[in-house]
């Protein structure tokens, strides 16, 4: 009867169906439903009007007219590779198909209730308030347990799974329940009311225990208050964020990829934040109210540029600050009463050479490890373990940058994707062809002559500013001999050249690297990128060696030859003379290089295209420039300071200049890995060199005899251990910190058991990869041979189907029968 | 309605906070953008899909349509949003979203045809929108086809012509780029 016939296809219909779409037969299996209709149009008045009947007897006429889909079916044996689209399906297969928890799990509320009971129900087990045994819901099949598609009592279980889940909410802590609650992917409305219920429950139990005891209400009083005060304090976190305008306009312009640039200077602007409270709040900020008597010279505008002149006898260099104690109203008392012996001194004492070495050992480790975190933060979010295989679909699904909005700039992101694609098919196509062995060959050569060049320059220029630095060295030394009665400002001008070489230098090799990369075929553009980062990395890692050893080992050595008296200040007038030429340097690049190089290939070679924003190169000035300022903060405590206002101007600049000449990298900038990478390069050759430096001439070498906080000391860090032998001397109990220093700071086998140990937990975590990416490949064969298995019950349920069809196929024209279909429906519920 | 209340009664706003990814300041900012959108004399609390569309962070998106659609909770599915969808809308491209969320509704605006999964043609429309619609970024059918071909190959692990959600996810998770680029900031 077709009673019978609709009333058990409803009862298909009803359970299987997704509940998004409410007619029954999604759109993509609508078109195949329509083409095999318009071949059987001419029968289209013998059929019943039901809906279900006519797809049903049609579809299935179509099907066994077609002889290639008999074909198909006859070698479904032999073929397991066919995917399941190309086949054509009768309606009741095409309704399983469309109902499968793979491809339901995205939008079928029940299917995403489901996996998110599963998931609280996993929380509260790790959180140890264990579930009853009730709350396990029964299933037929283990492996589709929680997901409510094709389940007996699947309208029941609807419901109770909502049941279980907001039970399973309000039994998970607050901040845990409050992030499911954040993470589930439903609409508003449901959401607000999972909450209501899960808060309702707690409301419900908690009034079961009448008695509530006053600390807790306390307790609970507090902690709103608290979470209260904390949120209003991150919204206005949020306010003050610096530039959040003008990075929200970088990146709808040029995307992610130029906006990390920005987003580096800002880090490092933090960083010398932070550098600049913690010198000037313990160093310059004690000594600045108690001056040294010293003489001053007069201000002129020289001073700027060569960090000398009046600039020597102010808080600036390390020569100002003193190495006595510094003592509250002594000074005054002292001069007033001759008569006393004691000193009334009742206030602050302020030992300065031990605050100067303290507070720039703090700074250094605090700064060390921010920096080694937010590495490893930045390295646990851009690692992946298998990462080499689908590139074609993470940059089909990945790559759209959203944050875009200027028309133009998304037109380029276009062409970009565009292009891009188009690279990657082709180099598909090719890797097919081998290359052949002289073509390898070439290849290789044209590598190693690429090379040879690069590091011959790097050397070349490396020792030039060897021996450029000698013979500044040895005109010093004759001068001082000589004893020049010269304007001293104007020798310190003569200075300036040493800084405007070097900067010199690093603004041109750069550009011959670019020029030599281009005569060069990488095998993708992540591998030019990396070795055109490593070229420079070298380059200036080689420059600032050869630097460090001219001051710390000519300089430092023997100051007296060059008639210096103090030559802690002697260097750090070098480094800030060295921060200010790479600045300056930098505005002429911005200028030249970019706007007047727009106007020349806009007007005089008449190219449409600007000049591209070199992401890599100006991040390694960045870092170069920080390089620069830890080198000089031990001899210059005001030096963060120049580097904040230093880094303002460049921001400003920087995007005032990007947006008028620049556009957007045309080659593909995987940003995330680039800033692990740039964060990496602060840490290690940047931050440590720095730091070996600093410790360096703490340990070893001899301060002068007659300015500085330590001036008659062996070394800098003797302080510290003076200052360790007093405590001992004043208080024998704490004998142990002189017994700690002399065996765990002074004594190189501490630090060789920690790397030890470190080493031990590195090698721990690399086994631990390894077994994952081993567990990853035979889960996706599973996952394979799962697939296999859906397509062969698919196919033979299609092939009893059709079995039965061939009965019924008369019977359609009349009344209607019901056997086959009860067939195919027991099938499903497998 | 209209911009008559300026202000959101504070128990709404910490409702909000607990389900959505974002900070209560940021609430009204989104609030104002939103009275913006809206007709003064419309009774409705709806934006109709033009209206939205009129933002400029959405305005030459070639997603904008795929992304009203799924984020409008109207009956006709006309695209329309409320301000609770716009919120929705906010929260799953904020910063602070996890990248499930990201991901799961970068599946639902990728799925042109609304079946669950990301089938031959879905794509197709899919590199279409990425690649623009000029003549000479566009791909050739025979690009378009091997493109196609290959994408399968690489993630479609059970084999069944389609990207399902766990294969997409799969795929995304091995991009670390996707969270940082699936954002839209206010």
């Amino acid at each position: 009867m077709a009673r019978n016939v609709n009333f058990e296809l409803h009862d298909l219909r009803a359970v299987l169906e997704s509940p998004v779409d409410e007619d029954g037969i999604h759109d993509s299996f609508h078109q195949l439903i329509e083409e095999q209709t318009l071949d059987l149009s001419a029968d289209a008045e013998a059929y019943e009007l039901s809906e279900l009947e006519e797809g049903e007897g049609r579809d299935n006429l179509g099907y066994l007219a077609s002889p290639s889909s008999r074909q198909q079916h006859g070698e479904m044996q032999e073929e397991r590779t066919e995917p399941l689209m190309d086949q054509q399906w009768s309606t009741a297969t095409l309704r399983v198909l469309s109902s499968m928890p793979s491809r339901t799990i995205g939008r079928s509320r029940g299917a995403i209730i489901s996996n998110y009971y599963n998931r609280t129900m996993q929380l509260r087990r790790r959180r140890q308030s264990r579930p009853s045994i009730r709350d396990f819901a029964p299933s037929s099949r283990p492996s589709i347990r929680g997901y409510g598609g094709v389940e007996t009592d699947a309208g029941v279980d609807d419901e109770r799974k909502w049941r279980q889940l907001v039970i399973n909410l309000q039994n998970l802590p607050v901040s845990d329940r409050v992030q499911m609650l954040r993470c589930m992917p439903l609409s508003v409305d449901e959401k607000r009311e999972i909450r209501r219920a899960a808060l309702e429950y707690k409301g419900r139990r908690s009034s079961e225990n009448q008695r509530v005891p006053c600390f807790s209400q306390l307790k609970i009083c507090v902690i709103i208050a608290l979470r209260h005060g904390w949120y209003s304090w991150l919204s206005l976190l949020s306010f003050l964020q610096l530039w959040q305008i003008a990075l929200k306009k970088v990146s709808g312009r040029f995307g992610t990829g130029v906006l990390s640039y920005f987003v580096f200077l800002k880090t490092l602007l933090l960083f010398n934040f932070f550098l600049s409270i913690v010198t000037g709040f313990f160093l310059v900020l004690p000594q600045a109210i108690y001056p040294a008597l010293s003489y001053a010279l007069k201000f002129q505008g020289l001073e700027l540029l060569t960090g000398g002149g009046y600039f020597t006898s102010t808080v600036m260099y390390y020569g100002y600050y003193t190495n006595s104690t510094l003592k509250k109203d002594c000074i005054w008392q002292q001069a007033i009463s001759q008569h006393s012996n004691q000193t009334a001194c009742h206030s602050l004492y302020y030992n300065m050479p031990l605050a100067y070495f303290f507070t720039i050992g703090f700074a250094f480790f605090i700064t060390g490890i921010i920096l080694v975190y937010t590495m490893s933060k930045s390295f646990g979010q851009s690692f992946r373990i298998d990462k080499s295989q689908g590139v074609l679909a993470m940059k089909v699904f990945a790559s759209w940058d959203f944050k875009v909005s200027k028309k133009s700039s998304i037109k380029m992101q276009c062409e970009n994707i565009s292009t891009q694609i188009k690279e990657l098919l082709s180099e598909l196509a090719l890797q097919q062809n081998t290359m052949g062995l002289l073509q390898k060959f070439g290849k290789s050569c044209v590598h190693l002559l690429a090379w040879t060049m690069c590091v011959g320059s790097t050397l070349a220029c490396v020792l030039a500013v060897f021996y450029f630095s000698d013979y500044m060295h040895m005109d010093q030394k004759s001068r001082a001999r000589v004893n020049d009665t010269a304007n001293p400002l104007v020798k310190e001008a003569g200075l300036l050249a040493l800084p405007v070489v070097v900067s010199t230098i690093n603004l041109l090799l750069p550009g011959f690297f670019n020029a030599v990369a281009w005569m060069e075929e990488y095998n993708s553009p992540s591998t030019s990128n990396y070795v055109s980062i490593f070229r420079n990395l070298m380059l200036k890692v080689s420059v600032l060696g050869v630097l460090c050893y001219h001051w710390l080992g000519r300089i430092a050595h023997d100051p007296t030859s060059l008639g210096l008296q103090c030559w802690e200040s002697f260097v750090g007038q070098e480094l800030y003379r060295f921060l200010l030429m790479d600045f300056i340097f930098t505005m002429l690049d911005t200028f030249f290089g970019e706007f007047l190089w727009r106007l020349f290939s806009q007007k005089a070679l008449k190219r449409k295209r600007k000049p591209v924003f070199d992401i890599a190169r100006h991040v390694l000035e960045l870092i170069y420039g920080q390089t620069l300022a830890w080198l000089g903060v031990l001899f210059i405590p005001v030096l963060p300071i120049v580097q904040i206002i230093k880094l303002l101007c460049m921001f400003y600049m920087k995007k005032a200049s990007l947006m008028m000449n620049c556009q957007a990298p045309r080659k593909p900038w995987r940003a995330c890995q680039m800033t692990t990478i740039f964060i990496t390069l602060l840490c290690f050759p940047s931050f440590l060199g720095a730091s070996v430096f600093v410790t360096y001439t703490m340990w070893t070498i001899k301060p002068s005899e007659s300015c500085g906080p330590f001036r008659g000391l062996n070394s800098m860090f003797q302080s510290g251990k003076r200052w360790v032998e007093e405590l001992e001397k004043g208080n024998p109990n704490l004998g142990w910190l002189v017994w700690a220093h002399t065996y765990l700071v002074e004594n190189p086998f501490f630090l060789f058991v920690g790397a030890g140990i470190f080493l031990i937990v590195i090698y721990f975590h690399t086994q631990v990869l390894d077994g994952q990416r081993k567990i990853i490949s035979l889960l996706q064969e599973q996952i394979k041979n799962e697939g296999e298995d859906k397509k062969f019950l698919i196919t033979k349920l299609q092939f009893i189907h059709e079995q039965k069809r061939p009965l019924s196929s008369h019977r359609i024209r009349g009344a209607s029968e019901v056997k086959p279909v009860s067939v195919p429906l027991s099938l499903c519920y497998l | 309605m209209g911009g008559a209340a300026s202000q959101l009664p504070k128990e709404m706003v910490s409702e909000y906070q607990m389900i959505f990814f974002f900070l209560s300041g940021f609430f009204l900012r989104a609030h104002k953008r939103f009275s913006e959108l809206q007709d003064r004399d419309s009774l409705s609390s709806r934006v109709p899909m033009e209206k939205i569309l009129t933002m400029p962070e959405l305005k030459s998106n070639p997603f904008r349509r795929r992304i009203c659609h799924v984020f409008s909770t109207s009956e006709p599915n006309d695209g329309s949003l409320t301000f609770e969808d716009f919120l929705d809308l906010l929260s799953a491209f904020s910063d602070s979203a996890t990248l499930e969320i990201k991901s799961h509704y970068a599946f639902r605006i990728f799925d042109f045809d609304d079946d669950g999964t990301l089938d031959a043609g879905d794509l197709e429309k899919l590199v279409n929108c990425l690649t623009g619609d000029t003549d000479e970024t566009r791909l050739n059918p025979e690009e378009m086809r091997q493109l196609i071909k290959n994408i399968l190959e690489e993630s479609d692990i059970d084999k069944d012509g389609t990207v399902n959600l766990s294969e997409f996810q799969h795929v995304i998770s091995r991009s670390p780029d996707f969270v940082s680029s699936f954002k839209i900031v206010l």
